[in-house]
């Protein structure tokens, strides 16, 4: 009897010292700084309300849990065979008002989550007012943004201003992909042929990390985007520095040899600076130096990478389709001065 | 007390001197390698589905090391992206088709006869076809290694990505022609357990007497039956793509890409519970015996377990939560992922009330069994915030999700079988595992199995996709996964222990037929059980029959021995062995479920016991050869499932390379195959007076309903 005490005793101790280091290590691990891309710190309505709906279902499912795997522990230990020739257990059969009780209280359980979710799926799913139209066009592996109102079309960052919400037509062009920034909204998958729409709000100015997540082939994992959610003002400065021309480069500078280069090895073919090329394969290049990074946001944007990137494209990124152009070092260092002219 | 009085005859259904004896029959004494090829005996069947499916798991676990290596460091360069996307792709399809699939129809083969008291299956030669086929299957799908690169679209390969535009290389098409294989051998599998679990039950056996295992492998043989057509039409249409440039899944052709992942899904999901469910019936079948309890609420559990079955049907579409069905169409599948859960609540209450007030022994298989409970509640969990749609926007393609099917797959699935492996495995190997190695695995298991997937919950919500090969170190996921990385050796390390357990009990002192004191009828038979399985085929009194034979309730409903007069079932069996060791002519009774000279030759079992098993109704020569059995009538073995097994492989080589003349050599080396199949001898050639005596050709029934299942020619 003392024995089966102390037993008891113990076996609480050791649950409620597995729950806490359980509830610590979630604790620690919810908070963890540097997480740019966590679902568990929402900086948009659409996400927050997400977070509204999950964080009670967390609570409720780590109830469950601490039951069911307390009773598992506690009866494993409470009525294991000590050996001591005790009497053979009764022999219990069932009992039909224990089974239909847990039954009907999980059901009720459910039913109690299932009527916010509904409710909150039709919520989500209503289009917002006074958006801000953009199209997304998800390609192998990097994304395009098109502003048809604003006459704005860029690629692997999006911009957009505080608390206005977006209306994001997504539209995919080769395989089925996934857009998704965590800190605003749930992700909606690009299906060709199938135009799906999902709008998202910013409510706190910021970087925001997103990243393709539906596999979409070789460089699935290089498929990543920017969201900044700018205050109005530094939006509309964005919106009209995007909509400026390229500027020609100075006469005799490497950086006009750059140009003469970009349409005789055939980068014009493939992306559109504004004046110069109309390509649609490849990112639109206008304002390339107003982007923080390319090749679907995998590499921060600096003369150096953009080197590297031109020596072989897809050998620092896999399955790129922008071709190894086999060019010279004199080449890259001429068309990177051009690039960096494109601002 | 079992015996079968009445003993209306029939006559087999061929002669045994059909006159169109394309080719000998091997005979039942083929030993070695060509007795392992040829046989149809089920337990020799399941322990070849055990070893095949063991070596695809050592493949699929080598494979998620490499992929644990890739990712324990941002920026790795262990593997290139392409590699990774094979070995991810292999690492799940070889998981769920070549392991947790073939290791649960080990299971079900071994076990559905001897748990319902039949002497074999009912149809031994496809039985043995399944099996054949699904190696083959699984051989085709790994040649591609070697012969240009492995399937790299992931294992639920959507389309378009899969596609000859976006997927060129012959990877794709080594998935898709392997799943039919595959598809084949499960098909063929579910209509042979299926028929044997309802049609062969021994006497008495009513439905709601028949063991749990044996009900949750029926069910999800029925889903097994139903849910691989859907596949099979998906990956027909996804070849007609492929190989004849249809447009079944070209958006560009006008064509919708989602009807892939319906599809697939309508299968995929089912297939889920086609995984669980055995797992589910080990569990139901250890907790009971390691706690000395009947199952608690053993009708509630059969239900439940069925209304999984017909629940998963519906709850397809969650895993497409994101693909922009609209509002009404996630609703309706949010609801159904949530109640979906309540048949699987009830069976973790029963599970946890059988414990309740037992005698609970902590051997390894109970520990895994408890270890299933413990983990499958925490994949049950995750999967119920998965049914909240909106959450499941955030969560869904995340590590989050990663860790909730590892969560039902390994801590459940895995957990579950290996609870069966030792649990059964002295009674088909005839010795028990060491018990200390087997808990020793099992707290490596559970330590590296929740240090591998649990920091997955927690990646998956800081917003860490699946399938990617690299990810850059501002992301916070770094720690998380090089701890996941540690754990998934631990979880090596315990599969290395047990391998080593394996090959050091070797050597372990030879164990009764119930080692455990347990419940059902597998535990009145021999360890290994003799190639027929039964001596007699029992008359089933009771659920749990073999408890009732030993045990019974005082007043208080406590269980008490029973009095030798009521025979135990150990001198039971000791008396079926010594009758058989004293036998030197027809037994007896006459019932033609006589006792037999198999236990002559030691353990019996095994391949020795397979030197009897030809035996057709040689009442009249019985005693012309010690191993003769009198009255057992057992099917012949046969060249045939093997053979025509390997002519799908070269049909699907043909169909791949486009060598058409290849694939059509294949298609005439299957139907050679099924022809030499159904016009072959019903019997072995080692009898030749057999064939001098027609008359006497009759099937004694007292070999009950497992003369169904015997090798009379076309019966299968």
């Amino acid at each position: 009897m003392r024995t089966g005490r102390w037993l008891r005793a113990q076996t609480a101790r050791r649950v409620r010292l597995g729950a806490l280091a359980a509830l610590a290590a979630l604790a620690v691990a919810a908070c963890a700084p540097n997480a740019p891309q966590t679902t568990l710190d929402p900086k948009g309505p659409n996400a927050q309300t997400i977070s509204n709906l999950i964080d009670p279902v967390f609570w409720v499912a780590g109830i469950v849990f601490v039951l069911v795997e307390g009773m598992a522990i506690i009866f494993v230990i409470k009525y294991r065979d000590r050996g001591d020739n005790s009497p053979e257990p009764v022999q219990i059969h069932g009992n039909s008002r224990l089974e239909v009780g847990w039954t009907l209280i999980p059901a009720a359980i459910l039913v109690a989550v299932a009527i916010p979710t509904i409710a909150t799926i039709f919520k989500l799913s209503n289009k917002p007012a006074n958006p801000i139209n953009v199209t997304v066009t998800a390609h192998q592996w990097w994304w395009e943004y098109n502003y048809p109102d604003l006459g704005v079309v860029t690629a692997n960052e999006l911009h957009m201003p505080v608390n206005q919400p977006l209306e994001i037509k997504l539209v995919g062009a080769d395989v089925i992909h996934s857009f998704w920034v965590p800190a605003l909204a749930g992700k909606t998958d690009v299906v060709p042929g199938q135009n799906n729409h999902m709008s998202m709000t910013g409510s706190t100015p910021g970087t925001f990390l997103g990243q393709c997540t539906e596999f979409c082939g070789l460089s699935h994992a290089n498929m990543r985007l920017k969201a900044f959610v700018q205050s109005p003002d530094e939006f509309k400065a964005w919106v009209e520095g995007q909509r400026l021309a390229a500027t020609a480069p100075p006469g005799g500078s490497p950086a006009e040899a750059g140009l003469a280069l970009f349409a005789a090895k055939g980068c014009s073919g493939c992306h559109t600076v504004e004046g110069v090329s109309a390509g649609k394969v490849g990112p639109n290049l206008t304002h390339l130096q107003t982007r923080t990074s390319f090749a679907g946001s995998m590499f921060p944007m600096n003369p150096d990478k953009l080197s590297a990137w031109l020596q072989n494209p897809p050998g620092v990124k896999p399955g790129s389709k922008m071709p190894n152009l086999n060019l010279s070092g004199d080449e890259i260092s001429k068309l990177v001065a051009y690039l960096e002219t494109l601002k | 007390m079992t015996i079968v009085t009445d003993p209306p005859v029939r006559p087999s259904l061929v002669p045994p001197d059909e006159p169109i004896r394309l080719l000998r029959r091997p005979t039942g004494y083929t030993k070695g390698i060509w007795g392992w090829v040829t046989t149809v005996d089920h337990k020799k069947i399941g322990i070849m589905y055990g070893v095949a499916a063991f070596i695809f798991f050592l493949l699929g676990g080598l494979e998620a090391l490499l992929l644990r290596i890739q990712l324990g460091s941002p920026e790795n360069t262990f593997l290139s992206a392409d590699t990774y996307n094979q070995v991810f792709t292999m690492h799940g399809t070889t998981m769920i088709f070549l392991f947790v699939m073939p290791l649960s129809a080990a299971f079900a083969n071994y076990m559905i006869p001897i748990q319902i008291g039949a002497r074999d299956v009912a149809f031994p030669r496809l039985n043995a076809f399944g099996f054949w086929v699904f190696l083959v299957g699984g051989l085709f799908m790994y040649s591609s290694f070697i012969l240009g690169g492995a399937p790299n679209g992931g294992w639920f390969g959507y389309a378009p990505n899969t596609l000859k535009l976006y997927s060129p290389g012959h990877n794709i098409d080594f998935w898709v022609f392997g799943l039919q294989i595959l598809g084949i051998a499960s098909l063929t599998g579910a209509v042979n357990l299926i028929v044997t679990a309802i049609n062969m039950r021994a006497p008495g056996m009513s439905l709601f007497r028949m063991p749990i295992f044996t009900w949750m492998s029926l069910v999800a043989q029925f889903l097994l039956l139903f849910a691989i057509p859907v596949i099979t039409v998906a990956l027909f249409l996804l070849m007609f793509d492929r190989t004849f440039g249809a447009n079944f899944f070209n958006a560009q052709a006008g064509s919708d890409p989602l009807l892939w992942q319906h599809l697939f899904w309508l299968f995929g999901h089912p297939e889920v519970y086609i995984l669980i469910l055995p797992a589910m019936g080990i569990v139901s079948e250890v907790i009971p015996v390691f706690s000395r309890k009947p199952l608690f609420g053993y009708q509630v559990m059969v239900f439940s377990g069925i209304a999984i079955g017909f629940m998963g049907w519906g709850v397809w579409a969650h895993h497409m939560f994101a693909t922009g069905l609209g509002p009404v169409a996630t609703s309706a599948f949010s609801a159904s992922t949530m109640f979906i859960a309540v048949p699987t609540g009830v069976k973790i209450f029963n599970w946890l009330a059988t414990m309740w007030r037992g005698k609970i022994r902590i051997t390894s298989p109970m520990l895994f069994a408890v270890g299933f409970v413990a983990m499958f509640t925490i994949g049950g969990l995750s999967g119920v915030t998965h049914g909240v749609v909106p959450a499941d926007t955030q969560q869904t393609d995340t590590y989050y999700v990663v860790a909730h099917f590892h969560y039902v797959l390994f801590g459940g699935s895995v957990f579950g079988l290996f609870s069966g492996i030792y649990y059964w495995y002295p009674k088909v190997v005839g010795h028990m595992l060491s018990d200390k190695l087997g808990k020793w695995q099992f707290w490596l298991f559970i330590i590296g199995f929740n240090m591998t997937f649990g920091p997955f919950h927690i990646l998956g919500l800081q917003g860490m996709p699946r399938r990617i090969y690299t990810y850059p170190s501002h992301r916070g996921w770094d720690f998380w996964n090089f701890f996941a990385t540690v754990g998934s050796f631990v979880i090596a390390v315990g599969v290395l222990l047990f391998i080593y357990n394996v090959w050091t009990s070797r050597k372990n002192p030879k164990v009764g037929f119930d080692p455990w004191d347990a419940r059902t009828l597998e535990w009145s038979i021999p360890s290994p059980p003799p190639e027929y399985n039964f001596a007699e085929i029992p008359v089933v009194t009771a659920r749990d029959d073999l408890w009732h034979r030993k045990y019974t309730e005082d007043d208080k409903g406590r269980s008490i021995l029973r009095q030798p007069v009521d025979a135990p079932a150990e001198a039971e069996t000791e008396a079926v062995v010594r009758a058989a060791v004293d036998d030197d002519g027809p037994p007896g009774d006459g019932d033609g479920a006589g006792p037999n000279g198999a236990s002559a030759n030691g353990a019996g079992g095994g391949a020795g016991a397979s030197d009897d098993g030809d035996t057709h109704d040689g009442d009249s020569h019985d005693g012309d050869e010690e191993r003769h059995e009198p009255h057992i009538h057992m099917p012949s073995p046969s060249y045939w499932p093997a053979v025509t097994s390997v002519g799908l492989a070269v049909i699907c080589y043909g169909m791949i390379y486009r060598v058409w003349f290849v694939a059509i050599l294949g298609g005439l080396w299957v139907l050679g195959g099924l022809y030499a199949w159904s016009l072959e001898p019903a019997t072995a050639p080692e009898e030749p007076e057999l064939d001098a005596e027609p008359s006497t050709d009759l099937e004694p029934v007292g070999s009950g309903p497992a003369g169904a299942g015997s090798g009379s020619g076309g019966a299968d």
